[in-house]
């Protein structure tokens, strides 16, 4: 630690507290009972209730994903209905996407990180940030009682008429998932004013540690899309409830046009789920290859790109929808071009490998799976982003598992591997290395059996949300399904020794991976304030110091 | 799913069964072999860079090379050259795809909740199988009766949705004799799985004459028509053989039984019951099921519907 980067360094926070003064008490020890967890307005503790409650609905979707690929295990009726089983993938992917992955990231790690790695002691908006949490269960709640209430067969895209005609509760569930955009919207609200206006001295743009502009680029995606899919969903249940005529050609409505306006917003959605995983990544990969990130401002920039490119593709996911030729020719050309910015990530993260000095710990392991997983998901979006090949895959299981290596290959695997890297700063306490590869050598070889074959099944023709299915796909599918089972145990393990951990895992030290952002410079967990004293920075977040100069 | 298949005969795609099918073919070769470079290369230097650069004692680089302009300009131009040429693969493709040729045979296609019908110009209408000529191209015009479905042969590489209130079209020119299944790939419910329909591939002459005898009469008696009809209409999806409730009741022991209806009313299970219950399905329902049964009027002929109740009163 010789060449220091920030005037704020552990060495000049240890010494301190070594000579005798008592440390300001944690975040986690300020303040005890229910009741001060209830009404704080810490963004720590509230990112860790977002963690909490995001972890319960990733279990929850993940048992959906149980009963769907046991139902798979054999064709025609296995375990369920066919009633069951649509409900079953309806609600894996709304309870993924609306409950976890989006809030994951953002809601999560951002809020307990963002302000520590600006240097500032909250977010711009505390109260705001808890009415987004209570915003956030109110939505879920919501949406339990939907799925208690009947469920929903609509699958997640909510395609009208089938959607205003079925009998399920989908207004319901559309409602809950206008609800959670507004949490969604608040928390991006709060983080851009909080990166404008609070961020420490010394601390510009260009220091900002790359998950920041990750998390702000994300935020500009919430705030301008979410609002469109809001008052899609409400004119569904308008027409739903009183039979206004927007959508189903019955009342004169566009059925075209819904899809028009769910892409709208769900297509940059996928770009609020992807962006905070590279950032992640970036973070990651600088501080186990213990090495300068190679081009900070390509990836900050392409970040932007990415979120402003990534609203202009929507109609890539209507190329046989009946949208014009015109149309769908435009948006494959766009489409072909967003995959820039995203290639240009993997090769600075390769070249920040290069040269470094590489620790394979639990969160670098996640990161390397990332860019395995990530890479193949990035490639089969070529082959569904070319006009002629797409008319082939649109719908079937290449399409599954395209999306499931982006979203969960990419954004899971980067959520996973920023938990395990910032575990220890969150809780203060140390994890169990060797279970943690074990876990994720169990993931990453769970993943693939279970989503590389449905690449296979989807280019021989196997349609997605089918409850039953020709016999020729039985050993693929079977093979998918044995693939969940060896994931599912990685997860469980992880959980396992990550709640352990709470309470046996070792003490953290305040910098345990020899890290240089701002967050490492604090104690773990950190207090309150998060600072003993006002952080001022001299120099970007990844000066790590090599042989030649050492 | 007994009795439908798709051929495959490689690795990753069917078996190619039309024109069109070269051309997607061509375009998945392309965008095979870059991903595969592409993939190697990125992975190929991770694990490179993970071997050559972990860590041996203390955390200290070995490089602190920060930017390259150079190597950033050429790993961003050349991905530019490829990802451009690949849309335009993809687009050549596309567009001979959309433009159906004169003189095309124009085949009607009707899809509801859950199964397919095919009209040809002679104006005869052929539930659940498409037969189409060979060598020829075929044009087919698509409307729904309900929700957005969508039409999808695998071997034939053409997919579209048939969307409600307006027509989509979809072309092909199938390249040999033979039988393959066409599927709905944009989900409609309970049934979406069973949407399914056989495309057979005729030589010109047997073709001709199989449409000939289309309108023509049956020769086989009406309760063996019937339960021809009960399978190329997609009854099945719903309606079992075997006493078990589907979406809708079961067919076992239907003819003469009687069943209680969600307003109390006891109803014997008649000719006239049977024929109503095909073209106006959400005038009686039995209790314990929804009314979501599509209606067939305008889909089967009265003849049809003789076949139909004929089998109908055969299921024991």
């Amino acid at each position: 630690m010789s060449a220091t980067a920030l005037s704020h360094t552990a060495e000049s926070g240890h010494p301190e507290r070594a000579g005798g003064t008592p440390a300001a008490a944690s975040f986690l020890t300020d303040g005890r009972g229910l009741r001060s967890w209830l009404l704080t307005l810490d963004h720590k503790r509230i990112g860790l209730m977002y963690l909490a409650s995001t972890t319960v609905a990733f279990a929850l979707g993940g048992i959906f994903a149980v009963i769907v690929r046991l139902e798979h295990l054999s064709s025609g009726p296995t375990i369920v209905t066919a009633k069951t089983y649509n409900q079953a993938f309806t609600l894996h992917g709304a309870v993924m996407i609306f409950l976890f992955i989006i809030p994951s990231i953002p809601a999560a790690l951002g809020n307990f990180l963002l302000p520590i790695m600006v240097g500032a002691k909250d977010v711009a908006f505390p109260k705001l940030n808890l009415a987004s949490l209570y915003i956030f269960w109110i939505g879920t709640v919501i949406a339990l009682a939907s799925i208690v209430g009947g469920g929903v067969d609509t699958g997640w895209t909510f395609y009208v008429p089938y959607s205003t005609g079925t009998t399920t509760t989908v207004s319901l569930m559309t409602f809950a998932v206008f609800v959670l955009g507004f949490s969604s919207i608040l928390t991006g609200l709060n983080f851009i004013v909080t990166m404008h206006k609070l961020r420490a001295p010394g601390m510009t743009f260009f220091r900002l540690p790359l998950l920041a502009w990750a998390l702000y680029a994300t935020s500009i995606v919430q705030i301008l899309a979410t609002p469109v899919l809001g008052i899609t969903l409400l004119l569904l249940i308008a027409e739903r409830a009183f039979g206004l005529g927007i959508f189903d050609p019955k009342l004169g409505g566009d059925p075209v046009l819904f899809q028009h306006f769910f892409w709208f917003y769900s297509h940059p959605a996928v770009y609020i789920m992807i962006l905070p995983g590279m950032g992640i990544v970036s973070e990651v990969i600088a501080v186990h290859a213990a090495r300068r990130i190679f081009g900070y401002r390509a990836i900050a920039f392409s970040s932007v790109a990415i979120a402003l490119l990534g609203f202009l593709v929507w109609g890539h996911h209507m190329f046989v929808s009946g949208q014009s030729e015109l149309s769908s020719v435009i948006f494959s050309f766009l489409t072909f071009l967003v995959a820039i910015p995203s290639g240009i990530k993997v090769f600075n993260w390769l070249a920040t490998l290069y040269g470094g000095s590489i620790a394979l710990t639990t969160p670098m392991l996640l990161v390397l799976s990332f860019l395995v997983l990530f890479s193949i998901g990035g490639l089969t979006g070529l082959f569904l982003g070319m006009l002629s090949v797409n008319v082939h895959l649109h719908d079937t299981y290449f399409v599954v598992a395209h999306f499931h290596y982006v979203m969960m290959g990419g954004t899971v695997m980067a959520f996973l591997a920023g938990l395990h890297h910032w575990w220890p700063k969150m809780t203060g306490r140390m994890y169990s290395e060797k279970w943690g590869r074990i876990a994720v050598g169990l993931i990453f070889l769970g993943f693939n059996m279970t989503f590389f074959t449905q690449f296979i099944m989807g280019a021989r023709g196997m349609p997605r949300r089918y409850f039953n299915y020709p016999e020729q796909f039985r050993p693929l599918h079977a093979f998918s399904t044995f693939g969940s089972w060896v994931l599912g145990v990685g997860f469980i393990i992880m959980l396992v020794y990550l709640l352990v951990s709470l309470k046996r895992g070792a003490k953290a030290p305040d910098n345990p991976w020899g890290g240089r952002s701002l967050e490492w410079t604090t104690t773990s967990p950190p207090p309150t304030e998060n600072f003993a004293e006002q952080p001022v920075v001299t120099g970007t977040p990844y000066e790590y110091p090599a042989r030649s100069r050492a | 799913m007994k009795g439908h298949r798709i051929d495959v005969d490689s690795f990753w795609l069917p078996h190619a069964g039309s024109t069109i099918a070269k051309d997607v073919d061509f375009g998945w070769n392309a965008v095979l072999g870059v991903s595969t470079v592409f993939f190697v290369l990125v992975v190929g230097a991770m694990l490179y860079f993970v071997w050559r650069f972990r860590r041996r004692g203390s955390a200290v680089a070995e490089s602190e090379v920060d930017h390259n302009t150079t190597l950033e300009v050429v790993w961003t131009a050349i991905p530019i050259v490829i990802v451009l040429s690949l849309f335009g693969i993809g687009f050549k493709g596309f567009m001979r795809a959309a433009v159906p040729p004169a003189g095309a045979l124009e085949i009607m296609v009707t899809a509801q909740k859950w199964s397919w019908a095919f009209t040809y110009p002679t104006g005869d209408t052929s539930p659940g199988e498409l037969r189409v000529p060979k060598g020829k191209p075929v044009k087919l015009v698509m409307s729904s009766r309900d929700v957005v479905h969508s039409l999808f042969i695998p071997e034939f590489r053409i997919k579209q949705d048939v969307v409600p209130g307006t027509y989509t079209t979809l072309w092909f020119e199938a390249t040999e004799a033979g039988e393959t299944m066409l599927l709905c790939t944009q989900y409609c419910g309970t049934g979406h799985s069973d949407m399914l329909a056989r495309v057979v591939v005729m030589e010109p002459a047997a073709f001709q004459s199989w449409l000939d005898g289309l309108g023509g009469d049956s020769k086989l008696p009406p309760e063996k028509a019937g339960e021809a009809l009960y399978t190329k209409l997609g009854c099945l999806a719903c309606h079992s053989l075997d006493g078990s409730p589907r979406v809708g009741p079961t067919f076992k022991g239907i003819f003469g039984r009687s069943q209680t209806m969600n307003d109390g009313a006891i109803v014997k299970a008649d000719e006239a019951y049977l024929k109503e219950s095909i073209v106006a399905p959400t005038s009686k329902i039995v209790k314990g099921f929804q009314p979501v049964m599509p209606v067939f009027k305008g889909v089967v002929t009265d003849k049809q519907i003789d076949q139909l109740v004929s089998y109908l009163k055969t299921v024991k």
